[in-house]
């Protein structure tokens, strides 16, 4: 042991408080190579934007621009670049996707952290994880030798108006809470006209998507032909099982970090567990559960080989908006067009449009992000 | 307010379950109907961790019962087998009896959700969720089902915390941004909105200033009428000041594996506590030569 009872009574000088300069010096190297690391990823998404962008302005000024709307499909070797031939398979399968992975991944997020014993999340949640590092072309494989054939090909026609049904339903429960909120909005917001205008646009778009929904799902009922090979039901399906994982854990570890103090004064009011988690948990880990379908949204429409594999297409397809059909997403025409032996030859703008279909990709991520920090800032119960 | 102005009913000597105490200065009325709570041979298990060992005592209707002793006596754990709220805590075991107006709470029949709605619990921090000051309140009513009437209830229930006044003219406003102390007044508007007969308070003051504990102390003398109050409290003038009856609990100490269990020692009336206690360890806790 060292002697502590030293009387320390002599004056002291900067000197001997001062660090010694080798170490400063060391301090500054250590600060500045950390902002470096930063940098250096910051400098990447920078450079992959700049390329992106660049070759997909060649794309855009040098299209014709009637070849990209409403012709029979995406033909990139000719010189058909019909846009919605590959934007609405990709919102198929994103929608098929989270329609199973959403209310999945969110059951076992408040299982794991409302109901689960020690015991049970202690192999349940790695149970999870695990799901996540399947690779996605072993998925792929398995929905296009599994899903297809045996979920999707089974699919009756009655089955299918009954699931579409559920869906808009559960849609239109939720929108009209948020159309009843925007409605007190419109009241309240008599002096402010953007309040209003902001309100009527809000409720205008969800009762257009209600009606959108509710005539595909009345059209595809009525050409019903499920397949039993590739079809974007079966690639949405197996992307659906792939963002399972992301839904269940970015939620479960939102609604863990509620403090278990409101839990208790919830359940002290007398709540039951399901009261508290839908009225107490869930609004205060609201925007972990957004990020979490966000992630998991971006995932899904940036998925490529389950849709490259099970989707049905390759190259080019014809148009279709029927989920039972094989279709072409954003992320399979880019593959396929990056693939093969005799890669992204073609007409002129063959392998700029490459790039264009992943700016479109980036442009959507980006903008859900911005949509979704506007609505988490909006609703979020910060605790 | 000082103990002597409220002169507590006196007890002759300990009050312990089964043995409705026939001391002089208690009116001969004080039967079954007064007892609120009678606890018998209660043990707390976390594991196989014993933390309360055998504790009996009854508490009587309209009264404010302290529970006080040094940390780690289970005087916390004690207080939350009256709502069942050990039941939140995985691997937590309650045995032995608390019988409830008549019933034993721990019955396999009884929903620990409706004891909550009749025994509402204040918690050591205030905890107000994340919400607007009236959905604070509502809450619990509207759990319940009610749908109409919520004006009314969070309005009463807010004045009977003293807190209508400061926060009537920004209902809407979250919660979160009122002090420390009107949050915990809030959490007891809160509770009391639902209607319960009992109000559990675990140190309620512990985080407060001394204003805003005096202000919660002043409370409970004005909603003791309404209500039968158990408090757990650290701080023994505190105890000394609101209660009619302390309960003083110890930790005894395992001998071979340094365990901690919590045993009552003794309960009575609160100026007898104070002043002359039964057993040598609350005198000892009382003057503060431990603990």
């Amino acid at each position: 042991m060292t002697d502590t009872s030293v009387v320390h009574r002599e004056l002291l000088t900067v000197d001997q408080l001062q660090i010694a300069p080798s170490r400063r010096h060391r301090e500054v190297i250590i600060r500045y190579g950390l902002l470096l690391t930063a940098l250096v990823s910051v400098l990447v998404s920078t450079l992959i934007v700049w390329s992106l962008v660049r070759e997909a302005w060649t794309f855009i000024t040098g299209v014709v621009w009637a070849d990209t709307w409403g012709q029979q499909g995406w033909f990139p070797r000719r010189g058909l670049y019909d846009i919605p031939t590959i934007v609405v398979p990709s919102l198929i399968v994103t929608g098929i996707a989270m329609v199973v992975a959403g209310p999945l991944g969110l059951g076992a997020a408040v299982y794991l952290a409302e109901y689960a014993n020690r015991k049970t999340r202690a192999w349940l949640k790695p149970a999870l994880e695990i799901l996540a590092g399947i690779p996605s072309v072993v998925l792929g494989f398995f929905a296009l030798t599994w899903i297809a054939p045996n979920l999707v090909g089974r699919i009756g026609k009655t089955t299918f108006l009954v699931l579409g049904a559920v869906i808009l339903l559960g849609y239109a429960v939720i929108s009209a809470g948020m159309a009843r909120s925007k409605i007190k909005q419109y009241r309240e917001g008599t002096a402010d006209p953007s309040a209003r205008i902001g309100a009527v646009a809000s409720i205008a778009t969800l009762v257009v998507v209600f009606a959108l929904g509710l005539a595909w799902i009345l059209n595809v009922w009525l050409e019903f032909a499920p397949n039993n090979a590739g079809s974007l039901a079966a690639a949405g399906i197996g992307v659906g099982i792939l963002t399972i994982p992301l839904v269940a854990s970015i939620s479960e570890d939102a609604m863990a970090a509620v403090p278990d103090s409101l839990r208790e004064a919830s359940a002290g009011l007398g709540a039951r567990k399901m009261t508290t988690a839908t009225t107490v948990v869930l609004p205060a880990a609201i925007s972990g559960i957004v990020a979490a379908f966000i992630v998991a949204v971006s995932r899904a429409i940036g998925e490529t080989m389950v849709v490259f594999m099970a989707g049905g297409a390759a190259d080019a397809a014809r148009f279709t908006d029927d989920p039972f059909e094989g279709g072409l997403t954003m992320t399979a025409a880019m593959a396929s067009l990056a693939s093969g032996t005799d890669s992204v030859v073609g007409e002129g703008l063959t392998f700029q449009s490459l790039y264009f279909v992943g700016l479109l990709l980036f442009l959507i991520t980006l903008s859900l992000n911005i949509v979704a920090s506007r609505f988490v800032s909006k609703v979020r119960e910060a605790y | 307010m000082s103990m002597t102005e409220e002169a507590p009913r006196v007890f002759e000597r300990p009050v312990t379950a089964g043995e409705p105490s026939a001391a002089p200065g208690i009116p001969p009325l004080a039967t079954e109907r007064d007892i609120v709570f009678s606890s018998e041979e209660v043990n707390v298990y976390y594991g196989s961790f014993r933390a309360v060992r055998d504790v009996s005592f009854d508490v009587r209707r309209n009264e404010i019962m302290a529970l006080i002793g040094p940390s780690g006596c289970g005087k916390s754990t004690v207080l939350r087998c009256y709502n069942r709220m050990n039941d939140l805590i995985k691997d937590a075991r309650v045995t032995g009896t608390i019988t409830y107006r008549g019933t034993n709470l721990y019955d396999e029949r009884v929903d620990p959700v409706e004891v909550r709605r009749r025994i509402g619990m204040v918690f050591q921090k205030p905890n107000p969720f994340p919400k607007s000051i009236y959905d604070n309140v509502a809450y619990g009513p509207r759990v319940a089902g009610q749908k109409k009437g919520l004006d009314d209830i969070v309005e009463n229930s807010l004045r009977k915390a003293a807190l209508w006044e400061e926060v009537n003219d920004r209902l809407t406003d979250s919660a979160l941004g009122l002090s420390g102390g009107q949050q915990q007044r809030l959490c007891i508007a809160r509770a009391i909105a639902v209607g319960p007969d009992v109000l559990l308070m675990d140190e309620p003051c512990s985080a407060l200033d001394p204003i805003a504990t005096a202000r919660i102390e002043d409370l409970m003398q004005e909603i003791k009428q309404d209500y039968t109050i158990m408090i757990v409290t650290h701080n023994m003038q505190q105890a000394a000041r609101v209660s009619d009856t302390t309960a003083f609990f110890t930790a005894d100490i395992g001998s071979e594996n340094d365990t901690r269990t919590g045993i009552l020692v003794e309960v009575d009336a609160t100026q007898k506590i104070f002043s002359n206690p039964s057993d040598e360890r609350t005198e000892n806790y009382v003057t503060g030569r431990f603990g």
